[in-house]
């Protein structure tokens, strides 16, 4: 047990502190913030035996380069479909790795998602405000924002060496682009039209995207006469319509309340999801009735625990090892392509439902 | 009776809607609610966030679901209902009977209050009935919004109801008492907006106490204070002094 220093090279923007997110604080304007996919945050945590809540390194698109200074230490990437390489060499998209004094390591955009998680074997060093790490990056409240020079200090480091490899990405690891809705809160702000175009028309994600929420381009959803509601409360998966009649689906740093009224709440676990849609990505909606929404977090809180169990026993080293010794000779990884696959779990919706 | 409407919040709450108007009776009603629920939680909620005619109740999904709360809602509604309507009729103000009361100095002098001639302009108020009519109020925390610690005071009496300015003006600093229609804000943080900086505070709003970081909870009073620009200056020079001290020692 040790401390290791990984220095940041480089860093695309909004590269931030995430551990699981500060609950229950909403009544003092405080939204959760936390992982934007919560589950590939607690994957990277798990293939390392770590905490489902500890601080890890949340990577936007822009990506990240770093060297290891001060080490050996174990870590892990985890979340969409990012390309890494560990010292020049390339590594599947979810892996575990150790690094050297001296090692790079290096992770850039790749074939799909937009939010990737690093996981360490040790504690990361970082401000907590409310019992939490997470960066609440508008406010400056809480864990930091990760840019050029930042050096990482990981405290009760240790390389195990034996947890290095690729991981087997979740089946569902794709973003959904059928995202399930309840209607409401506000049903009385809108007219029969705008619920009727909500459910039946395509929406485009906009580059107008942050941690806050993203901005949806598509057909008006004609407001009632609704322009002067008082402010109600706001969550994570919030469909909020702005006074010109475009939506916008609210993420991990919304604000807690807003005058705008609420068409409809987006399901959690396809929030998650459509976290790792990038701007340009069409999406639907489809309506479900509050019971269905209880039973869809049920069933996939389930399926959440058992894709975790089933992460925790990942193949022999020897497997493992052979299966990296494939990729520095060039084979392209099997995770990439098993994730195109589609699979036969009704309860999750895929790509394939909506095309 | 308090005549409410439940709305469905996705996967992870019950909006308690107990009408469009910001009233009185209004916000009384959603803080009796809240602090109801908060001394005795139905099984499976995990937060509320009050806002002058809302009540959202989160719950977590794999222990309960909207019906279960609904009902334990209604319950809890159903047993503060009387006490809402006799504290109406005996003429108590929103949110009185609920929370703490706080006093915040603030001074409305030269800088610290760089909107007051536009309010005077506006509302045809001399500085002086200004301050008169602000500091003599008594203001309900109504919610919690925008961002981290912006609370909401209900309370601003009609002759400083200005309408907010549609186009942001130049930032404020951190501690500006600002006003628009029936509310008031202490800003935490510096804010470009629409609405009046009339004063400025020393007094922080948000401290570096993990235990206690928001100094007001929805339902509490607050009270202002009139201090002139020396007192300012001598509270903003300890309250410096303090935070380095609290840094030193935490290092």
């Amino acid at each position: 047990m040790t401390t290791a220093m990984l220095r940041v090279h480089q860093a695309g923007p909004l590269v931030t502190i995430q551990d699981s997110g500060r609950p229950s604080q909403m009544r003092f304007g405080v939204p959760a913030s936390g992982p934007m996919d919560p589950f590939a945050h607690r994957v990277a945590n798990a293939v390392l035996g770590r905490p489902s809540d500890a601080a890890t390194i949340e990577i936007s698109v822009g990506g990240l380069m770093l060297e290891c200074e001060v080490g050996p230490i174990t870590v892990a990437i985890c979340g969409g479909g990012f390309r890494i390489e560990h010292n020049s060499l390339r590594c599947s998209a979810w892996t575990v790795v150790t690094l050297h004094p001296g090692d790079n390591l290096r992770v850039a955009a790749g074939d799909y998602g937009s939010w990737c998680y690093l996981a360490f074997s040790g504690s990361l060093e970082a401000t907590r405000w409310l019992s939490s790490c997470s960066t609440h990056v508008r406010a400056g409240l809480g864990g930091r924002v990760v840019t050029a020079g930042t050096e990482l200090i990981i405290h009760d480091a240790s390389a195990d060496e034996d947890r290095d490899g690729p991981v087997e990405p979740p089946i569902d690891a794709r973003p959904t682009r059928l995202l399930r809705v309840v209607l409401g809160p506000q049903p009385n702000c809108f007219g029969e039209s705008a619920v009727e175009t909500l459910l039946n028309r395509e929406f485009t994600l906009t580059a107008a995207s942050d941690r806050m929420g993203v901005r949806l381009n598509g057909p008006t959803l004609p407001l009632g006469d609704a322009l002067s509601i008082a402010s109600t409360p706001i969550v994570r998966g919030s469909l909020q319509v702005a006074g010109d009649g475009t939506a916008t689906l609210l993420l991990a740093d919304h604000q807690t309340t807003g005058g705008y009224p609420k068409i409809a709440t987006v399901l959690s676990d396809d929030t998650n999801r459509a976290t790792q849609l990038r701007a340009g990505d069409i999406i639907r909606f489809e309506r479900v009735e509050p019971h269905e929404a209880i039973v869809a977090a049920r069933t996939s809180a389930s399926l959440r625990n058992r894709q975790l169990e089933a992460l925790s026993k990942r193949p022999g080293i020897e497997a493992r090892q052979l299966l990296s010794t494939n990729l520095i000779g060039g084979i392209h990884h099997q995770a990439d392509t098993d994730t195109d696959t589609d699979t036969d779990t009704d309860d999750v919706p895929t790509e394939t439902t909506v095309a | 009776m308090v005549d409410v409407e439940y709305q469905p919040v996705g996967d992870q709450g019950v909006l308690v809607v107990f009408g469009d108007v910001i009233d009185d009776f209004t916000i009384s009603s959603v803080q009796a609610l809240d602090a109801a629920l908060a001394a005795d939680p139905p099984i499976g909620m995990t937060e509320a966030v009050p806002t002058f005619t809302t009540l959202l109740v989160c719950f977590d999904p794999l222990i309960t679901d909207h019906p279960s709360l609904t009902a334990a809602i209604e319950n809890t509604l159903n047993s503060v209902a009387a006490a809402i309507s006799s504290d109406l009729d005996s003429g108590s103000k929103a949110g009185s009977k609920a929370g703490r009361t706080h006093t915040i100095d603030v001074c409305y002098e030269a800088d610290c209050a760089p909107d007051m001639h536009a309010v005077c302009a506006r509302m045809d108020l001399s500085p002086a009935s200004v301050i008169a009519a602000h500091s003599d109020a008594s203001y309900t925390v109504g919610m919690y919004g925008f961002a981290p610690g912006y609370a909401y005071l209900h309370g601003t009496p009609s002759p400083l109801q200005i309408p907010r300015n549609p186009t942001p003006g130049p930032p404020r600093p951190a501690g500006s008492v600002i006003i628009a229609g029936q509310q008031c804000l202490i800003i935490p943080s510096v804010l470009s907006t629409g609405w009046y900086a009339i004063g400025r505070t020393a007094s922080a709003v948000m401290t570096d106490d993990d235990n206690h970081p928001f100094r007001f909870d929805v339902g509490d009073t607050i009270r202002f204070n009139v201090i002139d620009h020396d007192e300012f200056h001598r509270q903003s020079t300890d309250l410096i002094n303090k935070r380095a001290y609290h840094i030193n020692n935490d290092r």
